[in-house]
């Protein structure tokens, strides 16, 4: 049974609060920080971005996502387990998803090295979101290599499933996704500067 | 929002009732279910779909992408408390207007539809943004929001697949002309 032990009223918007949602799931800490990546808004939606602008670009981009989102999410992780001054500031990570949201509702298909600095550094911007949230949640390293399972899996599974589609109304559909994103983003942007 | 499904909504009680109490503050089921708690919205929203399958592609999707993004942008600005001068009116406007379009079968250029229906998407979500729920969860909430005015999208242009039929031209076009005839009903509300 999983539970969620505490919701933050505005998720996502209280600096240090950042993506904290600890969920038990009764498996212990390496599940709990699976768990934690799968429930957390931020982190899904910054996937499925990325899941949708390395599919509209095709193979190779999908292949740079599935090693470098991982990785980058774990050394920025752990850095933010260390260091607890490390993380990165409120709206950022919305502000990340919301611009990719918009590459792909434009159909954007960015240069390969752009990509790979772009993965790079949403996956530093949210792997230090996720390694703040395990440490005030004492999930530790276990929970964080869990986070990082966790992405690994989301971002093989979702270009996996659209990376090989080229029919252009498939395509379309995508991009159709992809201004969802950034229309997510701006609402929570708003809503940020209103609760502030 | 004035229009709103109240006997709807009064026979579904139980279920609002025990969806809030879960969705602490307002969450994703409060987004779901707010741009269909108001009947303007709504006719407006699928008359975007209704006018995208009529025009076919790329316009059919063209237009739910320039929708959602432009909705937001009103969304920011009635967050941020920035007023839009005659929200009301432009909303029942939107529903006129994109009525009218659909009766006319109307084929403008591809970008005067999507600045057309970007401009109306802007009071849309202006409208919502002023009246999202205080304490809300924002971020649960413009993620439900964002899916629910999608689907809407969704049913007009499933509804619109009728265009490939001969009698389903003449039937879209007098869905048309309700979402025209209902924008009006509005229009007289707003001012009155």
């Amino acid at each position: 049974m999983i539970f969620v032990e505490s919701l933050p009223a505005i998720p996502g918007f209280q600096s240090g609060g950042l993506l904290g949602h600890l969920v038990q799931t009764g498996f212990g800490g390496f599940y709990d920080g699976m768990v934690h990546s799968v429930v957390t808004p931020e982190d899904g939606m910054v996937m499925v971005a990325l899941g949708l602008l390395s599919a509209l670009g095709g193979k190779d981009r999908a292949r740079v996502l599935v090693v470098a989102m991982p990785l980058a999410w774990f050394v920025a992780g752990a850095g933010a387990l260390m260091f607890p001054s490390v993380g990165p500031p409120p709206l950022v990570p919305t502000l990340g998803f919301g611009m990719v949201g918009l590459l792909v509702a434009f159909n954007q298909v960015l240069p390969g090295t752009v990509f790979k600095m772009l993965v790079i550094a949403l996956a530093c911007i949210h792997g230090a979101a996720s390694g703040g949230a395990m440490r005030e949640t004492g999930l530790g390293w276990l929970g964080l290599s869990g986070s990082c399972v966790a992405v690994f899996v989301m971002v093989s599974l979702l270009p996996a499933c659209l990376a090989d589609i080229r029919k252009p109304a498939a395509r379309i559909a995508l991009r159709v996704g992809g201004s969802w994103l950034a229309a997510i983003a701006m609402l929570m942007i708003g809503w940020a500067i209103r609760s502030s | 929002m004035t229009h709103s499904y109240d006997s709807l909504f009064a026979a579904t009680g139980r279920f609002i009732a025990h969806a809030s109490h879960h969705d602490a503050g307002g969450g994703l089921l409060s987004g779901l279910s707010h741009p269909v708690s108001g009947a303007d919205h709504v006719l407006a929203m699928v008359a975007v779909g209704l006018w995208g399958a009529q025009l076919g592609r790329p316009a059919v999707w063209a237009l739910p992408v320039a929708f959602p993004i432009a909705m937001a942008l009103g969304g920011m600005l009635g967050l941020t408390g920035i007023p839009l001068p005659g929200v009301e009116i432009g909303i029942a406007v939107s529903a006129i207007v994109l009525g009218i379009m659909v009766l006319a079968a109307a084929r403008p250029p591809l970008w005067v539809a999507a600045v057309l229906v970007g401009v109306f998407a802007l009071f849309h979500g202006h409208a919502h943004g002023t009246e999202l729920p205080p304490g809300a969860n924002g971020t649960l909430y413009s993620i439900g929001f964002v899916i629910s005015t999608g689907l809407l999208h969704a049913v007009g242009i499933a509804i619109g697949l009728i265009h490939r039929y001969d009698w389903g031209k003449s039937a879209l076009r007098g869905a048309g002309a309700m979402v025209a005839a209902g924008g009006a009903l509005f229009l007289y509300q707003a001012i009155a």
